[in-house]
Order: structure tokens, then C-alpha cells, then sequence
């Protein structure tokens, strides 16, 4: 049977089991809009191309399955830009799907036109561009294929206004063609025994658990070669809940803004285990100094990443959950006791610095509301971040048990990301509760999606973390710029005033005593809740380490307050 | 130091704008880059010639090379016993006085003539890199009006097989025998 183009996107997407897209209808991509209407499909109507993909993002992060975000040509497309290199940057597997100008006139600066393929070429994991109709089966089907396996990522797919419209015959292909592209899977034999031998000689070992623990779902089989082989678990910032927080071997975050006895591992290890992370320079500080006297194993899907930024001794190029699977059997039960016994001193001599164990003052700290956030909740809500301190003490102090509940952009550091990625991540899981966390410069980068919340009836819970800076980068210029503060006081306007304008019941938080009745009320409250937190201004995250300096060169919290 | 690389592509439109890009974003420069048909109508094979630093740099190239869909097979023949070149056309300023000495520099470089006007020669000349640096050379003080190089191809002699830094990578390597240790469609 012949279909239009058009038809043809919708029949696809139906098969791939897509149930909401996230898009804004223009010129370009108006026949979709039209031949939209019958099929099974919800579509939202976002406020901003950019939380578009942000929403598909967030979607595909909670659910694991690809998210898809449309627009129209031109600025339709640019918008989506910033959302596309975000999952780029993150691994997220999200289809995204672009109108363009009629084949005939590409190349002429139509109206609205502009080479998307061309300018997303190098934030998407692969792209097409569609010029006719019977092109765009098999195109739809490589794209999500694409997206979800191998190492996730962004696939855009540019229609061309023709190809909607003009008719072909339809038939969804089987199989994908694709003679470049065969995700590995298992790693070879000879490798795994080298990383077994290592392994047996370790008296100080460290896993470096990442993202990729995650979407090859291997949080079951880390947890057994991890206890099988005692060997404490650090997790990258996207890696937190891959591992439980309360585990006994569970370190916490590592990196800059990870916890001091964690990167002291890390730095005093002999063989350090990466699993799914790709040594980050926000986890390695400076690499010359970077765990000098550790062995390297490191389990990747993507082998680019391999010596890209460490050059490791053993490389494992695979699936990390096929990987982790094949090793366990061929491990012997360890014991690393005295190893344990360092770190838990090391981490009792940090306990005594942290914000926790500060008298209460009378003042709002982020760090405090988090956690009672976290108390609130029973640790289980689904946390979506904006970009700086805010998401560095959520991701200290939300403590995850289960894994695919953080949702942060991490490689890109997307501020405006927290808002609209917690809408999507409803959508995946409306049983959930839900909670963006975001501060007051990264809310009002999205905050135009408050409206679309509304709209959908989107129960998302929004914590603006007012400190009425950009606090990230002011903390910097601290440090760093002898406290010269620059283009970092922000004058907010009245939150509640705002989401009061778009019919969101809101409140404002001043008092430490005021927060977990708030939380409460919020959590009580059917729909979308905002609630803004007028938080101390010139707080800090530590520790830190600073931009180039050694891993274990940390900047401490002062024992004492200012 | 120089390294050649084989990779053969999808024949498919956009696939060249994809790897000279690739190779820009990673900071890599290109020295040179040959693309054709092969044997297979849906296959396209380029040589490139590119400065690096050492072996990492080498699998840095060859691993991102992978990262792209379109990416068949990569190998580093830099090392590998292999026939490589490179054909010039060179327009040499030369009226009939000089005919005769164009012409016996042609020869001992097993370069032809294939064009002949008033006061000027087209040379053709094919080989390995260092012999069209060394014809121009001699030609250099006769006059050279115009220079066309294809860039260098390549291919390994006999059973030979280029270096894999990424052994698996597509499957090419140790996957190969059978293909039970990569994903399925």
C-alpha cells in the first residue's frame, strides 16, 4: 500500500514503540503535524525547541528506551542544538526528528532553511538526510537502532518537506543494514585472563563505576564481582545509583567535587577497575599525577575512549554487563582488609568536615535541604539537575539505593537541563515521584517550560535553589579571581509570583525549620509544585579539587564556619 | 612522523565530509587523501596520509574512525610491507630547445610526455612519493608553470594485512571467525 511520507514516520515510530514525542510544529515539518493526528501517538507541545530535547532526553534516561524530539528547519533546528550535544555528551539514546526545505530548493537559502546535517554532524552519534519518501522506512529504522545500542546516542533524521508529502510504498524493514557498525559485545578471552592476574596481585584495588553501568543494565553483576572480589566501588557523576549509596563498599562520587576519602583511593590504589567511564577530566584532576602507582583495567563499549585520556593496561572493549559476566566466575573470593580499614579512616576524618555535622545555625543551606529532601522521599524519587552547585550537593547528598533515579547533565553541563528533563522523565514513569532541582540562573534558562508542565498536567515537583548568584562560577572567582565577582549577582524575580502567573501552587522558603513541611506539602500537592529556597548566597562546594591540580589536592571545607 | 591509513567506506553521499571532519575535530591534520571505487560498486575506499605523534595517536585515528556509522574497515599500513603512490601531472615551461632534456629526464624517471605545446610539456610521472619530490627537483630549474598530485594510495603486498590498533573494532580482527562476541541486529 502507497503512503505518504508523512505516514510512513508515524507508521515507523508506532513499531518502535515510541508512545510521546516532545516538538514544535513549523513550515518544514507541518505534513507530519498533519498525518500526526491518527496515530496512537501524544505529542507535546514544548515552549522552546531546546527543552523539546531535553524532555527526550530526561524520557530516555527513566525509561531506557529513545526519546524523540521534532522540529521544524531552520531555527526549529538550531534550538535543538544545545539538547542534542547534551545527550551526545551523555550517552542518551534520543531520536531527533528536523523538517527541511523541499529537496529542489536545498542549497538556495530557502526561508527557514539551514544544513542541519551539517551543523549537528559533530554532536550526533549519526545523522540523515532524507530527500524522498521511500527512503524514510529504512532510515527510521537504522536511526533507532542506532541510538539505543553499542554506546547510546543522539541520531537526527532531516526530512525534506517532498519527502512527507510525496507517496511510496511501505514496508517496515526486518533486519538494519549496516556494514560499519557492529557494537562489540564480549571481550576476547586472553584479555580477560591478563585482568584476572592483575586482579589476583591487587591489594589496594578501586572499581570506577560509570555511566555505561547503567544502560548496559550490569547493576546486579558489578555488585557481585564488587563483593566477591571486596573491591570498593567509586561512581562517577553519572554513575551514581549504579551502586547502592549505603553499600559498605559503596565509596560515593569521585572527581572534583567528590568525597575527599574516595579520591584518596583513587590516588593510593595499585589496580583501578573502570567500568563504563571514560576518565573524565572532572574525575581525573590533573592526569600526570593521576593514580601513579595503580594497574588499569578498563571495561568500554566504545574504543576511542580507550587510552584517549589514561592509557590503561589491560583494555576491555565490550558490553560492561557481558564483560563484568564473564569475569566473575573467573575470580577468586579477595580479601582486601587492611585497604578497607585506610579508606574507612580516611573517611571518618571527612564525616567530622562535613556540612552534616555543623551545629544548626538558623541558616538555609542547599546541602541540608537535600537531605531532608532525601529523608522526605525515603531516597527514592527520580532527582533531575540543572548545571553547578546545586547539582554537585544533590549529587552528594541524595543518597541513591537504585539506579536510573539521577538524571543530570554531566559532559555537556547544560544549565536550564533540570526542568524540562524532569517533564520527560514523567512521562516515562508518572507512578514516580519526581523532583527537578535546579538553581536560580538554570531554572530561568527553561523556566518557559513551567507552561508545558501545566499544560500536560506534568506532576513535577521544581526546587529553585535561590542564592542569588550564579553560584558555580562565583565560587571561582573566590577561589580563584581573589573574589573579583563578575557577571554572577543575578536579581531573580519573584518565583512565586511566576509559577503563580501559570497557575502552579508555589512557595517561598527561608527558614531551615520551614523546609520539611514544605517538601510535604509539595509531595501532597496533585501536579506541578514550585518551591524556592532562599538558600545562604556564598556557600561553597567542597571539597574541591581545583581545575589542573592533582587528584588528592583537595580544597577542604573550613572546620569552622565563616 | 607520516602514517597511512586504508579505510574503506559505505559509498554513500556525505560519507568524505564525515571523516575529513572527524579528523578536524580531533585536531588531526591530513596530508594527504585519496578516495575511489573499489571491486565492490558499495564500496568506497580513501588513503589517507596523516601526521602522528606516535602509535596512540595512530589508534586514536583509527578508533574514532570506527565511531562513524559509514566506517567499514581501518588499517594502519605504515609499517606493513605495502606498494604505495602518488601520480603528478607537472607543467614544465619548455619550448622545443629544451624538448630533448625534459624528455631524458622523463625516461630515467619512467615518466611520460602526454602533452606537447609551443612552450610548454606536460609530464606524467607515478610512484612512491619521494621519486615525484625528486623528479621535481631536477625539473624545478627548467621551469615549473603548474603542479597536480592525486595523493598518495596504497595497498599491502601479498597476504599482508595492515595493522589493527583496535583489534574487534567492527568485528574486524579477533571477532572475525564468527560473529558471536558482537551485538545483533
Amino acid at each position: 500500500m502507497k503512503l505518504t511520507g508523512a505516514e510512513i514516520l508515524w507508521e515507523c515510530l508506532v513499531r518502535e514503540g515510541v508512545e510521546v514525542v516532545f516538538g514544535y510544529p513549523g513550515g518544514a515539518n507541518m505534513p507530519l503535524y498533519d498525518a500526526m493526528l491518527n496515530y496512537p501517538i501524544h505529542h507535546v507541545l514544548v515552549r522552546h525547541e531546546q527543552g523539546g530535547a531535553h524532555m527526550a532526553d530526561g524520557y530516555a534516561r527513566a525509561s531506557g528506551k529513545v526519546g524523540v524530539a521534532m522540529g521544524t528547519s531552520g531555527p526549529g533546528a538550531t534550538n535543538l542544538v544545545t539538547g542534542i550535544a547534551t545527550a551526545m555528551m551523555d550517552s542518551s539514546p534520543v531520536v531527533f526528528i528536523t523538517g527541511q526545505v523541499a529537496a529542489h530548493l536545498i542549497g538556495g537559502d530557502a526561508f527557514q532553511e539551514v544544513d542541519v546535517t551539517g551543523i549537528t554532524l559533530p554532536i550526533t552519534k549519526h545523522n540523515y538526510l532524507v530527500t524522498r519518501p521511500d527512503e524514510i522506512a529504512e532510515v527510521v529504522r537504522e536511526a533507532f537502532y542506532i541510538a539505543r545500542s553499542g554506546r547510546p546516542g543522539p541520531v537526527l533524521i532531516d526530512i525534506c518537506k517532498n519527502a512527507q508529502i510525496e507517496k511510496a510504498e511501505f514496508e517496515y524493514p526486518d533486519e538494519v543494514k549496516l556494514p560499519g557498525y557492529k557494537p562489540p559485545v564480549h571481550a576476547p578471552k586472553a584479555s580477560l585472563e591478563q585482568a584476572v592476574r592483575l586482579l589476583e596481585k591487587a591489594k589496594r584495588p578501586v572499581i570506577l563505576l560509570g555511566h555505561g553501568a547503567l544502560i548496559s543494565g550490569a547493576e546486579e553483576v558489578i555488585q557481585h564481582f564488587a563483593v566477591k572480589t571486596q573491591t570498593p566501588v567509586a561512581m562517577t557523576l553519572l554513575g551514581l545509583g549504579a551502586f547502592p549509596a549505603s553499600h559498605p563498599l559503596s565509596l560515593g562520587m569521585m572527581g572534583m567535587h567528590g568525597e575527599a576519602h574516595t579520591n584518596l583511593a583513587i590516588q593510593n590504589a595499585d589496580l583501578l577497575l573502570g567500568f563504563g567511564m571514560r576518565f573524565d577530566d572532572r574525575v581525573t584532576g590533573t592526569l600526570k599525577t593521576y593514580a601513579p602507582n595503580a594497574k588499569k583495567i578498563h571495561v568500554e563499549i566504545d574504543p576511542s575512549e580507550v587510552h584517549k585520556n589514561v592509557k590503561v593496561d589491560v583494555p576491555l572493549v565490550g558490553d560492561l554487563k557481558a564483560v563484568v559476566t564473564d569475569l566473575v566466575p573467573m575470580v577468586d573470593e579477595y580479601e582486601h582488609e587492611e585497604w578497607m580499614q585506610q579508606i574507612a579512616e580516611w573517611k571518618s576524618e571527612g564525616d567530622a568536615r562535613s556540612i552534616m555535622s555543623w551545629p544548626e545555625d538558623g541558616k538555609l543551606y542547599v546541602a541540608h535541604m537535600v537531605h531532608d529532601l532525601w529523608e522526605a522521599t525515603g531516597g527514592g524519587a527520580i532527582i533531575t539537575t540543572d548545571v553547578g552547585q546545586h547539582q554537585m550537593w544533590s549529587a552528594q547528598y541524595y543518597f541513591l539505593e537504585k539506579p536510573n533515579r539521577w538524571i543530570t547533565s554531566g559532559g555537556a553541563g547544560t544549565m536550564g537541563f533540570g526542568l524540562p528533563s524532569a517533564i520527560g522523565a514523567w512521562f516515562a514513569h508518572k507512578d514516580q515521584e519526581i523532583w527537578a532541582v535546579a538553581g536560580d540562573g538554570g531554572f530561568q534558562m527553561t523556566a518557559a517550560e513551567l507552561s508545558t508542565a501545566v499544560q500536560e498536567g506534568a506532576n513535577v515537583k521544581v526546587a529553585i535553589m535561590n542564592n542569588g548568584f550564579l553560584g558555580m562560577v562565583r565560587q571561582w572567582q573566590e577561589f580563584f579571581f581573589e573574589k573579583r565577582y563578575s557577571g554572577v549577582h543575578m536579581k531573580a524575580p519573584d518565583f512565586v509570583k511566576l509559577a503563580d502567573a501559570h497557575g502552579v501552587p508555589a512557595r517561598r522558603v527561608t527558614k531551615p525549620e520551614e523546609v520539611k513541611e514544605a517538601i510535604e506539602w509539595a509531595r501532597k500537592t496533585e501536579g506541578p509544585v514550585v518551591l524556592e529556597f532562599v538558600v545562604v548566597q556564598e556557600d561553597a562546594v567542597y571539597p574541591m579539587v581545583p581545575a589542573g591540580a592533582a587528584l588528592d589536592q583537595m580544597l577542604r571545607r573550613p572546620t569552622r564556619q565563616k | 612522523m607520516q602514517y597511512t591509513f586504508i579505510t574503506l567506506v559505505e559509498n554513500k553521499p556525505g560519507v568524505l565530509n564525515r571523516v575529513a571532519s572527524l579528523f578536524r575535530r580531533r585536531n588531526f591534520n591530513i596530508e594527504s587523501l585519496a578516495v575511489g571505487r573499489t571491486e565492490r560498486p558499495d564500496v568506497s575506499r580513501m588513503t589517507i596520509v596523516v601526521g602522528c605523534n606516535d602509535d596512540m595517536d595512530a589508534h586514536k585515528i583509527e578508533a574514532n574512525l570506527y565511531k562513524l556509522v559509514n566506517v567499514i574497515d581501518v588499517q594502519d599500513v605504515t609499517k606493513q610491507p605495502s606498494v604505495t603512490r602518488d601520480l603528478a601531472l607537472i607543467k614544465v615551461k619548455a619550448g622545443p630547445e629544451r624538448r630533448a632534456e625534459v624528455n631524458n629526464l622523463a625516461e630515467i624517471f619512467r615518466a611520460r610526455i602526454v602533452d606537447v605545446a609551443p612552450d610548454s610539456l606536460i609530464v606524467e610521472v607515478t610512484g612512491t612519493e619521494e621519486k615525484i619530490e625528486g623528479m621535481m627537483e631536477l625539473l624545478r630549474p627548467i621551469g615549473i608553470m603548474e603542479m597536480v598530485r592525486t595523493g598518495q594510495i596504497a595497498m599491502t603486498r601479498g597476504a599482508y594485512e595492515g595493522e589493527r590498533h583496535t583489534p574487534g573494532a567492527n568485528g574486524n580482527g579477533w571477532h572475525d571467525e564468527d560473529e558471536s562476541g558482537l551485538a545483533e541486529y
